[in-house]
């Protein structure tokens, strides 16, 4: 396949950034996005250039760390992380325009690398759980409902890479906030500091600077682990009770 | 704690419940409309004043106007401001119409509230002629066409700004966490958005086609 990238360069956080245009003649269909993007970068590397900086870790989609604006849609065409795309998902010949995350939360260290640690800040602000340490518990020492523990599953598996902040129009961080809230306060572990935990994680979320929810729903159409919208209004839930508790 | 509860609840909840309330005003009934005109200013009657209810609904009316627009302002300068560089290209995956359309759909439903205001409520100008009584007023109104297609075009915007915002402010409130409910919250929406566009394009239509 034969494919121009245009790809966004910027030498550090402050330094202004542009768009670098690439042509590559021999991509196989077969590679992953990320499989293209080294073959671009040995290119650039053997020609003694500065190659492209992207996260990526796992490259099994799990780590969450490989997020890209792929043609204006987070994560690419597909319903997966970048580094599960495929370049059978993009036409031979296309251009396509490869940008990192956008949003004043999560600024540009390099090139397509962004700082997601406000995600980790709204994580720690909720603080501990209780559990009883020492010898692990039996298996089904603590009964938690069938339907319960499904939709903590599904909440639990945000991989916290950002999509959905990146496509939101409002660059809000509320599909990853109600994501963690669904999945610890669906559970009998998480209730002792259910009430204090959705306070504190929804404050440290707005004083991170990122924008508030409209209910559009760019951020479930976005999220490769298909977290759905329905996390939002438990979050919005929890903060209405934890708030009439004078939370 | 108090922090959350004005920061994101202030948004959350008074917007979403002065918005709503303010909205339920747009129910009012078309048929004998003069005594019905009337009626409103007696309400209330002998308890409060003539014309008492009235401006006291007016009153919360206009209070919710602020409510609302502040939130939605403050809304859409937040968002800006958490996004200060640009995407070059960016698509929407799922994002509706209606959705898209909230904060400019809203700003049209402003202005056109600022001339119906001006038409039916202080006649600062009348269309279609100079009327004593409010329904010679707006029967003379819809007997002319681009009133009633202005009117058509504003109510189109209130449809849609009410489908995206019934089901928005469900969610907001934290009503819609199972798939069953989502689902509901999402009819009621369209339901609404149908009904009061429908409802309220009748009267103008039907006067415009003769038919009244
Ligand atoms: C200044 C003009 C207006 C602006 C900028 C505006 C903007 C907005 C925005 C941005 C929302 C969406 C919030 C969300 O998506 O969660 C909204 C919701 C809503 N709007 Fe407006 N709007 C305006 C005027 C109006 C008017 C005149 C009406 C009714 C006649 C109205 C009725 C509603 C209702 C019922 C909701 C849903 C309640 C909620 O989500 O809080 N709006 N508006
Ligand atoms: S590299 Fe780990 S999810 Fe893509």
């Amino acid at each position: 396949m034969r494919i121009t990238l245009k790809i966004w360069r910027q030498a550090s956080a402050t330094a202004a950034g542009e768009f670098a245009t690439y042509d590559l003649d021999e991509v196989s269909p077969d590679m992953s996005f990320l499989e293209m993007l080294d073959v671009l970068n040995e290119g650039l590397t053997a020609a003694g250039l500065d190659p492209v900086a992207f996260d990526s870790d796992c490259r099994e989609g799990i780590c969450g760390s490989c997020g890209l604006m792929i043609d204006g849609l987070a994560h690419g065409p597909e319903r997966t992380t970048t580094c599960q795309l495929h370049m059978r998902s993009m036409k031979d010949g296309a251009t396509i325009t490869v940008e990192p995350w956008r949003g004043d939360s999560m600024t540009v260290i390099k090139d397509c690398v962004v700082d997601r640690s406000a995600l980790d800040r709204i994580v720690q602000a909720g603080g501990y759980v209780s559990v009883n340490t020492g010898a692990a518990p039996d298996a089904h020492a603590v009964p938690v409902p069938k339907a319960k523990a499904d939709r903590a599953f599904t909440a639990a598996a945000c991989i916290s890479c950002g999509a959905c902040v990146a496509a939101c129009p409002n660059a809000s961080a509320m599909l990853f906030l109600g994501a963690k809230v669904t999945h610890l306060g669906e559970l009998p572990q998480g209730q002792p500091e259910r009430d204090a935990r959705v306070v504190a994680m929804a404050r440290q979320h707005d004083a991170e600077g990122f924008g508030g929810c409209t209910n559009i729903g760019e951020c479930a159409a976005a999220c490769p682990k298909e977290i759905p919208l329905d996390v939002i209004s438990q979050l919005n839930k929890d903060l209405r009770h934890a708030m009439a508790k004078g939370l | 704690m108090k922090i959350v509860m004005a920061l994101s609840g202030a948004f959350f909840v008074l917007y979403v419940l002065a918005h709503m309330y303010g909205n339920l005003k747009m129910f009012a009934g078309q048929e004998a409309f003069d005594s019905y005109a009337f009626h409103l200013r007696e309400l209330g009657e002998p308890i409060l004043p003539y014309e008492g209810a009235l401006w006291l609904i007016r009153v919360a009316l206009v209070g919710a106007l602020f409510a609302h627009a502040g939130s939605a302002f403050y809304l859409w300068k937040r968002a800006n401001e958490a996004r200060r560089t640009r995407y070059a290209v960016k698509r929407a995956a799922a994002a509706s119409l209606s959705s898209k359309t909230m904060r400019w759909g809203g700003v049209t439903l402003l202005l056109f509230l600022a001339f119906h205001l001006m038409q039916f409520t202080f006649h600062t100008f009348e269309v279609g002629g100079s009327f004593l009584g409010p329904y010679d007023r707006v029967y003379g109104a819809f007997q002319v066409w681009w009133v009633v297609a202005i009117y058509l075009a504003a109510l189109g915007a209130l449809g849609m700004h009410l489908k995206h915002g019934v089901w928005s402010a469900a969610q907001t409130l934290g009503l819609t966490s199972t798939p069953r409910a989502a689902r509901h919250a999402k009819a009621t929406a369209v339901a609404t958005g149908v009904v009061v566009a429908g409802g309220f394009a009748l009267p103008p239509l039907s006067i415009l086609l003769g038919l009244i």
